[in-house]
């Protein structure tokens, strides 16, 4: 109670000094008053009197001081003073403040960047209601891209009803592209990315409408009223934010569909799911209606509470096995497999080691600019240890000096961290809105609370680190010594030399690190680049196409042939073809067999398979083997023809000519007619998979939509309005769909590495550029204090040439040492990011040669620099100085 | 005059003022000082400036109050009074100086064993 009470108190005296001052100095003069008075009724006379006064009272700074520290906040008081000094020392020295504070400010300015997208991605929970209840449901058996990691109706049904572990079991269709819907109305159809989810999705993810409501259970059902939930920033841009849209209906593909709610701005389904997707529109899905289309659906869960993922994955190997494809054919066997992973590591889970190899960069850019900051206030301290001694002769004590120096650096992070802030927000905001980097919840990255402690946090870390080593040379210095040392000329101060020496064969092993590291990132994205993709990005693009066949593969080959037909007319276009699914985006897969052959379990794989008009290949730039390319007249009822890839040549008919042999594609009798070389059709990285092509025009099978692909030998926007012009001439309800360069679908999946390679980059930069002015500082420093020193030297006939060579000398010493420290390092650290590596071993003698050569390279540059400066040193102006 | 005075030891200045304010009633800071002065027979080094920080600070914890008068020759200064809360704390500190300086003597009064 009287604490508080007393703080309280000293609170406002703090507030209120200037007026306590005042009523002290009224009492004190009072006191004095009342006491010569005293002396002088004792018959003293008036002079002794007072002085006997002034006695008795004491020293009257003595007693304001003691009085300042009984009721006021003594150390906030010393605080305020330390700042305006060093507000002061910093203005004075404007050059050094504003390079110290970019320096603190690019390296903090990093680090919150970096921490911002960590925690976004790795740390913070998922933007849903208990996230960690909930779990992605996958397959054991990943070859065959979306189709091995996606269950029949059926089998969702069933796992939803035997499970015991999950509250609630949803999923989405998996095949949904781009587009895929026509918004009618007003003008132009307008194309829009619709994706189906199951009735309960938004349910079991825990995610509210803003406006409106959820699916309801009669509408998830076959002739149930056409409902759809919009995205909230689609609503935004198409509907202004309008609330009244809600119960009203849109054209949807030319039905009428009313819109029954829109989703909050906080979820985005790209982000989670499939980054870098944009989802305009939800659509209950209606499990009849995708009933025979095999496996298409996606699934989550949300365990119930006090479930364990590996409960749920024991229990999930105990159902899956069992579960039907299609309760009608139970002689169709379904093998399938059950993998539970928790939500939040499919989504992150191959970022983490990306991530925490980005974040030790960034510390230790961090690390370096801490260093650098050390050595510069070294220096400063230098020129004002004079300035210090005297301090301490006048009574300053250690403590308070340290404090004074800590004030400082306080003050310099603190600026630092400021811009910094500024920094990170620029860059956050912009990573923010790059929808073509493929990394989850991206769009969330942005400067929260946690970023600001953060910040705080390493502010006074980065101040604490780079202040204390100077403070404490500086305040602990021998009086004698500093205030006798004239300070400029001779190399005077050797420990002071060799402090800044350690630090900056520190900074150079650091750099060093960062740069090897850089290295080899770099050249396994470069080697990633170089891949053979097995087919052309390059110079070709592709257009979804709106057609209406009524199902027909008849009709179906007309629309293709006159599309294909009057593209290829366009001037520019060299050739065209169609593909229901192009390489690097959404696939699907069947299974591929030689007929009258016996498959044990597990020989066989998923097979792509791409439904495919003739010239498609050679559109794309696949490279035809042997054999020919699909024909239109490829229909035959009986028999349908099949392209297949090396690798389906090599594992169903290992040292045969697979050519005219029969194989068996999704049930029907195929003939192989040609094989093209492997293509990368879901990642660079990876292996190609098992991949197969067939005629669109075969009535046994049909595609799932159509892209055209045009080769051309100009840039493709160029192209864009001519194609759609011709599309929209053969199908007025053509929508504008974007031309898309093929080269950005390969962008697109190598853009997370491109992302932590251009950081991890400008970070090494970074390193480069700060340990080359550490090197510069020091050794332009030390040939300033040395001038005297080398004119004398100059003076009794050392050479120009002698004189730049020790200087030269004294930095390929420090750098030499610092590489050496630096690569052992490298070494070490190899194995953290070895498994980030392609193609390149993390020990790549090239790579360490190269780094290594630049940052001596560099390094010689800082110190030759100074080197020229000390040889044009004149001895006569320089003995003459001082 | 005592050759050399005591030195005082910490809280028992704050412990005398309000004392001598329950003894002397309303008084103002030299009278304070010169009070405990006499009444300490002068053998207490004591400079009045030392007074104002105890004031303070008694005044900050609630201990006494302070209030600006007219002393009886004219002159504005300021009277401290003591306060109820004062006079509680007075009790309790107090009763502990006497006991510790009870057992204080006993201590170094107590006849030592064995050899002298």
């Amino acid at each position: 109670m009287s604490a508080w009470r007393e703080a309280l108190q000293r609170m406002g005296s703090f507030l209120h000094r200037k007026q306590r001052d005042t009523e002290l100095a009224a009492e004190i003069s009072a006191n004095l008053e009342f006491a010569v008075e005293d002396n002088i009724r004792h018959g003293m006379p008036a002079d002794e009197a007072r002085r006997r006064a002034l006695i008795q009272f004491g020293g009257v700074a003595q007693a304001k001081e003691q009085h300042r520290e009984a009721r006021g906040l003594p150390w906030l008081e010393v605080l305020l003073q330390d700042m305006r000094f060093a507000f002061r020392t910093l203005g004075r020295d404007r050059g050094f403040t504003v390079i110290a504070v970019i320096i603190l400010g690019l390296g903090i300015g990093a680090n919150i960047t970096v921490f911002s997208v960590v925690n976004t991605i790795l740390l913070r929970p998922l933007p849903f209601h208990n996230a960690q209840e909930l779990v992605r449901i996958l397959s054991k058996n990943d070859r065959g891209g979306e189709s091995s990691m996606t269950f029949s109706t059926d089998a969702v049904e069933e796992f939803q009803r035997r499970n015991q572990s999950f509250q609630e079991v949803s999923g989405y269709f998996a095949f949904s592209t781009p587009d895929n819907v026509k918004l009618m109305g007003k003008g132009q159809p307008q194309p829009v990315t619709g994706l189906s989810v199951a009735g309960n999705f938004f349910h079991t993810l825990g995610v509210e409408p803003m406006l409106g409501r959820l699916f309801a259970p009669e509408e998830c059902v076959r002739h149930g009223r056409p409902v759809v939930l919009l995205n909230h920033s689609f609503w935004k841009r198409q509907f202004g934010g309008n609330p009244d849209i809600v119960g009203q209906a849109i054209n949807l593909d030319g039905t009428p569909v009313t819109v029954i709610g829109v989703l909050p701005g906080t979820f985005d389904f790209g982000s989670v799911f499939s980054p870098g997707a944009k989802v305009d529109l939800y659509q209950p899905t209606i499990f009849e209606d995708i009933h025979d289309e095999g496996n298409t659906m996606a699934l989550i869960g949300r365990l119930k509470p006090g479930v364990s993922v590996a409960q749920a994955q024991a229990e999930a190997d105990l159902i899956f096995p069992t579960l039907p494809v299609d309760l009608k054919h139970p002689e169709y066997k379904g093998d399938y497999t059950g993998r539970m992973l928790g939500l939040k590591d499919y989504v992150s889970g191959k970022l983490r080691r990306s991530l925490i190899v980005l974040w030790c960069a960034v510390g230790l850019i961090l690390l370096i600019v801490c260093v650098n900051l050390s050595n510069l206030l070294l220096a400063r301290g230098a020129a004002r240890s004079k300035e210090f001694a005297m301090r301490t002769a006048l009574g300053a004590g250690r403590g308070r000096l340290l404090r004074q120096l800590l004030t400082e650096s306080l003050m310099l992070s603190g600026l630092g961290a400021m811009l910094g802030l500024v920094i990170a927000f620029v860059i956050t905001t912009y990573l923010a809105h790059q929808g073509s980097i493929a990394l989850p919840l991206l769009s969330s990255v942005r400067i929260d609370l946690a970023a600001l402690a953060w910040t705080v946090l390493i502010a006074v870390a980065a101040a604490v680190f780079f202040g204390l080593a100077p403070g404490l040379r500086l305040s602990g210095g021998n009086l004698q010594e500093a205030l006798k040392d004239s300070g400029h000329g001779t190399s005077l101060g050797r420990r002071h030399e060799a402090m800044r020496s350690v630090l900056i064969i520190v900074e150079i092993a650091m750099a060093c690190v960062l740069l090897v590291g850089a290295g080899l990132l770099l050249r396994s994205f470069l080697r990633i680049l170089d891949v053979d993709l097995g087919f052309e990005p390059s110079r070709a693009a592709s257009i979804s196409v709106d057609y209406n066949d009524g199902n027909d593969p008849a009709k179906r080959s007309v629309i293709w042939q006159e599309v294909v037909r009057r593209v290829e007319e366009l001037p520019g276009v060299e050739t065209a073809g169609i593909t229901d699914g192009l390489p690097m985006s959404r696939n699907r897969s069947w299974g591929i067999q030689a007929k009258g052959k016996e498959y044990r379990r597990g020989e066989l794989e998923d097979t792509f398979v791409y439904v495919v008009s003739p010239g498609y290949l050679n559109a794309i730039g696949m490279h035809l083997v042997k054999g020919r390319d699909i024909r239109w007249d490829d229909n035959n009822k009986k028999e349908a023809v099949v392209i297949i890839n090396e690798t389906v040549a090599r594992r169903l008919w290992p040292g045969q000519d697979p050519i005219d042999r029969i194989a068996l594609v999704g049930g029907s009798d195929a003939r192989v007619i040609g094989v093209v070389a492997d293509v990368h059709e879901s990642s660079v990285e990876g292996e190609p998979g098992w991949q197969m092509y067939i005629s669109a025009t075969a009535p046994q099978y049909g595609p799932a939509g159509a892209q055209l692909v045009v080769r051309t030998k100009l840039p493709p926007a160029m192209l864009a309005a001519d194609v759609m012009r011709t599309l929209r001439q053969i199908n007025p309800g053509q929508p504008s769909t974007e031309f898309i360069p093929i080269q950005r679908l390969v962008d697109h999946v190598v853009s997370p590495r491109r992302f932590f390679v251009l950081l991890v980059g400008i970070f090494a930069g970074l390193g480069l550029v700060l340990a080359s002015l550490g090197i510069y500082g020091v050794i332009s420093y030390s040939v300033t204090q040395q001038t005297k020193e080398i004119g004398i030297r100059m003076a009794l006939g050392a050479s120009q040439g002698r004189v730049q060579f020790a200087v030269i000398a004294r930095t390929l010493w420090l750098a030499l040492i610092g590489i050496a420290l630096g690569t052992l390092a490298s070494f070490g650290i190899g194995s953290l990011i070895a498994a980030l590596l392609y193609g390149t071993p993390a020990t790549d003698r090239d790579t360490f040669a190269c780094m290594i050569l630049l940052l001596g390279a560099v390094a010689l540059l800082a110190g030759y620099i100074p080197a020229r400066r000390a040889s044009r040193i004149n001895p006569m102006i320089a003995l003459r100085n001082n | 005059m005592v050759e050399t005075k005591l030195d005082l030891l910490q809280g028992t200045l704050d412990l005398m003022v309000l004392q001598t304010l329950v003894a002397m009633g309303e008084m103002h800071g030299y009278g304070i000082a010169r009070r405990i002065e006499q009444v300490s027979g002068d053998e207490i080094l004591l400079n009045q400036g030392t007074i104002y920080a105890s004031l303070v600070r008694l005044q900050q914890r609630g201990w006494i109050a302070a209030e600006w008068g007219i002393s009886d020759n004219n002159r504005k200064a300021k009277y401290y009074s003591i306060t109820r809360g004062g006079r509680k704390q007075l009790v309790a500190d107090a009763a502990y100086w006497r006991r510790l300086s009870r057992v204080m003597s006993r201590v170094l009064t107590a006849p030592a064993e064995g050899k002298l």
